[in-house]
């Protein structure tokens, strides 16, 4: 009599076992960008709402709003902290949000690089831009400027 | 009462595309769509070609894609359906169609088979049944309704995007042992769904649970297969 293999394995299985995708080689990175994606998204809400409501709505309101008011709000290290984590938070979630979307829609590999490629290519340059600009910000930059706190 | 039913006919053998066929047929309201495309095959074109085995919503052959829902032919009534209107099938979405409503199941059941859809225990079998109180059987009662139609799996537009992904049905099939008391394979199925290609591209559209015959709350069961995993590693 022969053996008949029973269940028949699934070809996921035997990937699973050998080759490259065994068990050390798993990592969670999915579950935790996954998470991730949702505690970004609950802190944003507290972050945005508040940058909104502060820019828009306190004192002069979106009248108030120049570059003066930009270089105040600056000179704090609560607004600096404040925007360096909606500037991170922002970008991380919304580029792991494009990743999703190109493993969701682009069929071809070479066509999920490529794009893969642009968008963390963009991603660092903003991240790295932004960064900079809020550590290094000068007010007084302008030599003739008015601001009182160049005085 | 006259209805007409739009099929998407496809055979290989004969044309490469596939092109939709109408056909006026005279049913009862109370009759399924199963019984319109019987009538169609026995009484107009004996080419039609779909699957369909104990004819009553228990063995999971006859999912298609009625008026675009994916739905068992055979727990479809006609009434239900606004048959004032064409009435379409077409075949299941994203897997290769053979001929006119058949797919080829194969990729579905490898991805089933993948999660170990079998009791894993370790030790000696004992020699009395394995006992497990009524809230364990509770927990998991839901997904061991699954037929393994397909119905769920493709209606999933990441399954439609990406043929990698294990698709609803095999987290599933994963979650009804997982979460039994008895069973012992839970941590290596949690490793294989924790796959780049597994729960996680889960975008909870609800398709599958809207798509299930058997009412099982799929996109429920993959919540919860998640925060097994979250719980157990994070």
């Amino acid at each position: 009599m022969s053996d008949i293999a029973a269940p028949r394995s699934s070809s996921r299985a035997r990937n699973l076992k050998g080759g490259g995708r065994n068990r050390s080689g798993q990592t969670n990175f999915e579950l935790y960008s996954w998470l991730f994606m949702r505690l970004s998204g609950l802190a944003l809400v507290v972050l945005v709402l508040g940058h909104l409501f502060t820019n828009l709505m306190l004192g002069d309101g979106i009248n108030g709003l120049d570059f003066a008011f930009v270089a105040g709000k600056w000179a704090s290290p609560l607004w600096q902290v404040w925007d360096l984590l909606m500037l991170w938070l922002a970008m991380l979630h919304g580029t792991n949000g494009m990743r999703t979307i190109i493993n969701d829609y682009a069929e071809k590999d070479q066509t999920r690089f490529w794009l893969k490629a642009l968008l963390l290519t963009a991603s660092i340059v903003i991240v790295v831009l932004g960064t900079l600009v809020i550590f290094t910000f000068d007010p007084c930059l302008d030599p003739h400027s008015t601001l009182s706190v160049c005085q | 009462m006259d209805v007409k039913v739009k099929i998407l006919r496809y055979n290989p053998e004969v044309v490469d595309e596939a092109e939709w066929k109408t056909y006026a047929v005279t049913l009862q309201p109370t009759d399924r769509v199963l019984d319109a495309l019987h009538k169609i095959k026995w009484e107009q074109d004996g080419t039609l070609t779909f699957r369909r085995s104990c004819a009553h919503g228990v063995c999971g052959s006859d999912a298609m894609r009625i008026n675009g829902r994916n739905r068992l032919a055979c727990k479809t009534l006609i009434k239900d359906l606004n048959p004032e209107k064409e009435i379409t099938v077409e075949p299941i979405k994203g897997l290769p169609v053979l001929k006119d409503l058949v797919v080829d199941m194969e990729p579905f059941f490898d991805a089933y088979r993948s999660v170990m859809p079998f009791l894993v225990t370790s030790g000696h079998e004992p020699t009395r049944e394995r006992i497990q109180s009524q809230a364990d059987r509770d927990r998991f009662d839901d997904t061991t309704k699954c037929i393994l139609c397909a119905a769920c799996t493709t209606s999933c537009p990441v399954f439609w995007s990406d043929g990698q992904y294990f698709g609803p049905q095999a987290i599933v099939g994963a979650h009804r042992f997982i979460f039994d008391s008895r069973d012992e394979g839970t941590e290596q199925r949690l490793e294989i769904l924790n796959d780049k290609e597994g729960v996680w591209r889960c975008r909870t559209t609800f398709n599958c649970t809207d798509a299930c015959p058997r009412g099982i709350e799929v996109t429920k069961a993959i919540q919860e297969v998640k925060r097994a995993l979250i719980f157990r590693r994070v």
